[in-house]
């Protein structure tokens, strides 16, 4: 049985990502949200699944379908939409968009609109970590397509021969933009490839945030403990297109009804009253609510200014003894931002390699 | 001051960092147990053990982007490519990631991380590994990119480079990991964006940078010296940002300039430097401001082949009678 609190967050928090995204589609056919724009509908129980198992000092970052992974794990709404605005109130004052969302106050190191080329980047913050022996877990997410990028086969030797810490997860919505991805995949099961690098795979129902929830926990402990990178495939499905602009005529109408069946917040829904944790009543008082926070955040976006056109030049190098910005404190006048504080002095105890092995493998060759 | 070879400089300046920075690590092929490819990092293993000096697998691509993420959450990665025809596989990393994350994060993030590795032609290596690649880096917002020719500017700009907020392309050469050159005792940094008069002369204004200053620039400088000619050579050292100033301030002395480069003409570096002194110093010209850079085609082995596509003594000398209108 789960805690009450925990199923009643997670079910918010997929109210929220929802809502969140149907506003963001409302707002770019009014022509307020322009450019690519990919959509996250059906997918809220991967993310929210996996964000419940990780602490808030975790590290989270993703490919360009961006949007929930930093609500879900704190972000201010009314700046993420004021991002896709491309607003100065925009966590990135309207330089990234849609695509490339950053919330480093809450452990969300972007969105990337290069297919996989996060994949390394996850590898190389779990290496600071190791390096730094702190024990946080970097969790990196990418889509079904990403996985025949080379950058996935290079980075995965390398996390699983140095025992990164970090969880892969390829959120797997069938299809690579309109590609689906048994078309153009030897092994469509893409979790089945981590027995290549001796990684740890493992699939999952990306529909049951329960269940999501459940493996991403048991593979995070195992990962803190040391014992390496494992890539958890979450079997998911997106009901919108691609994008905005993407009609989705390579699959039928009927497919994506059944999946529908399969709504991730009617299942837990379902769950939650079935197991009396919340009444219907209790849970569209939370679906209003969340409607409340995504009502407000549009209002912030729609009256957020533009950026300052000296912007322009702003922000491609950093200039000595320049700050890094702080989205909300800028913005928000916050003043409770915590910032990540990284040591500049401290003793490198890990032995990546030991030399012992060199002498063995040495014996061994001759 | 000692007089140590190229490759010494840059060890001596990798050595020093590490020292003084435990977040400052290498990573790239061979650059552990082998001692790197070139030598450069003889002994980093050994002083400063298998996590600050790790033994990549051949994947450009991926361990370039590990670089920018360790760089993303506070330490200072030196990649060494093992050469700059390789990093062309970790281009994504380099360009969509490093050179635009503080930019996409709106001022969130920084990256401060070091590319470095051999440039330029090896001597007899074909088309594929013989290229000067500058160009294609300096084209970037978010980079930027430096490359000395001798030991002393090696070893200060690779310490400025370790140091930098920023990322940084730092492109050797093959050809001078062997040469010596002094280099001051002590602590040696040599800022960022500062050109170096490597010789004065009032006649003409020779620019170049990397291997081209002691392989044929100086020597050319010499050969018009015994003609009466007096050249005045700036050595770039950094191609971005370039230091426009010392660049004015010869120009303004010589009225005629050429520039020498090792890499192609099309869109090169030259290129660049030309628009900028005709555009800024206009009245101070006396001549067009001709280009001397590698032929329009890719290196050959052969011997002969290879030596005329590259800039020359002959082709800089006649080049700057021809500014002078001789």
């Amino acid at each position: 049985m789960y805690a009450p609190d925990l199923l009643l967050t997670m079910y918010r928090k997929m109210v929220l990502a929802r809502r969140f995204e149907e506003k963001a589609g409302q707002a770019y056919g009014q022509k307020k949200i322009q450019g690519f724009c990919h959509l996250y509908i059906g997918q809220e129980a991967v993310a929210v699944g996996v964000n419940e198992a990780l602490k808030p000092t975790d590290w989270v970052m993703t490919g360009y379908r961006d949007h929930v992974h930093p609500l879900i794990r704190g972000a201010d709404a009314g700046m993420l939409m004021a991002e896709l605005f491309g607003r100065d109130g925009g966590y990135s004052k309207g330089k990234g968009g849609s695509m490339h969302f950053f919330d480093i106050e809450h452990g969300f190191y972007g969105g990337y609109g290069i297919v996989g080329g996060q994949i390394p980047l996850a590898a190389g913050m779990a290496f600071a970590s190791k390096y730094r022996n702190d024990d946080r877990v970097t969790v990196c997410s990418f889509g079904d397509a990403a996985a025949n990028q080379g950058a996935m086969h290079e980075t995965f030797n390398m996390a699983a021969k140095w025992k990164l810490p970090v969880l892969y997860i390829v959120e797997n919505n069938k299809y690579g933009m309109g590609t689906d991805i048994s078309r153009v995949s030897a092994e469509p099961d893409i979790h089945k490839r981590a027995n290549a690098w001796r990684m740890r795979g493992e699939g999952v129902d990306g529909m049951d945030v329960l269940k999501v929830y459940d493996t991403a926990k048991a593979l995070i402990e195992w990962i803190r403990a040391g014992n390496g990178p494992v890539l958890l495939e979450a079997y998911t499905y997106r009901f919108r297109g691609h994008s905005m602009s993407d009609a989705a005529t390579y699959r039928t109408k009927e497919e994506v009804e059944q999946e529908k069946q399969r709504d991730p917040i009617t299942t837990l829904r379902g769950y939650v009253v079935k197991h009396k944790v919340a009444t219907d009543a209790q849970l569209d008082a939370i679906d209003e609510e969340e409607k409340a926070v995504v009502d407000q955040a549009l209002a912030f976006a729609d009256q957020s200014p533009e950026p300052p056109l000296e912007d322009v030049y702003t922000h491609h190098l950093v200039e000595p003894g320049e700050e890094d910005e702080k989205p909300r404190a800028r913005v928000r006048g916050a003043t409770d931002v915590k910032w990540p504080q990284f040591p500049t002095q401290f003793d490198v105890t890990w032995e990546l390699e030991p030399r012992t092995d060199a002498a063995q493998q040495k014996k061994g060759a001759a | 001051m000692a007089e140590i070879a190229y490759r010494e400089a840059l060890n001596q300046a990798l050595a020093e960092e590490m020292a003084r920075d435990p977040r400052v690590f290498l990573m790239g092929e061979e650059v552990a147990r082998y001692n790197g490819a070139y030598k450069v990092s003889q002994g980093l293993l050994d002083r400063f053990g298998s996590a600050r000096v790790v033994d990549a697998p051949i994947s450009e691509l991926g361990f370039a982007g590990i670089g920018v993420g360790a760089a993303m959450v506070g330490l200072r990665p030196v990649i060494e490519m093992m050469t700059w025809n390789f990093a062309i596989l970790a281009m994504d990393q380099i360009v969509n990631n490093a050179a635009k994350l503080r930019h996409m994060s709106g001022g969130q993030l920084r990256c401060p991380i070091v590319f470095r590795g051999p440039g330029g032609a090896g001597g007899r290596l074909s088309s594929q590994h013989s290229q000067a690649l500058e160009a294609n880096y300096v084209h970037f917002p978010g980079l930027k990119v430096l490359a000395p020719g001798t030991p002393a500017d090696a070893k200060g700009l690779l310490k400025s480079a370790i140091r930098d907020e920023n990322p940084v392309i730092f492109i050797e050469a093959e050809l001078l990991y062997g040469t010596r050159g002094e280099v001051p005792d002590g602590e040696h940094v040599v800022p960022i964006g500062l050109a170096d008069v490597k010789r004065q002369g009032g006649d003409v204004t020779i620019i170049t940078w990397s291997r081209m200053l002691t392989a044929c620039v100086l020597p050319a400088a010499d050969a018009l010296a015994a003609q009466g000619v007096h050249a005045e050579v700036i050595d770039l050292r950094s191609l971005r940002p370039f230091d426009t100033e010392a660049i004015a301030a010869s120009v303004k002395k010589t009225n005629r300039v050429v520039i020498v480069e090792e890499g192609w003409g099309f869109a090169g570096v030259g290129a660049h430097l030309a628009d900028f002194i005709q555009r800024e110093l206009f009245d101070d010209l006396d001549a067009p401001v001709l280009r001397v850079h590698g032929l329009d085609v890719n290196m050959a082995y052969a011997a002969n082949l290879e030596r005329v596509t590259q800039p020359s003594v002959e082709r800089i000398t006649q080049a700057v009678q021809q500014v002078l209108y001789r």
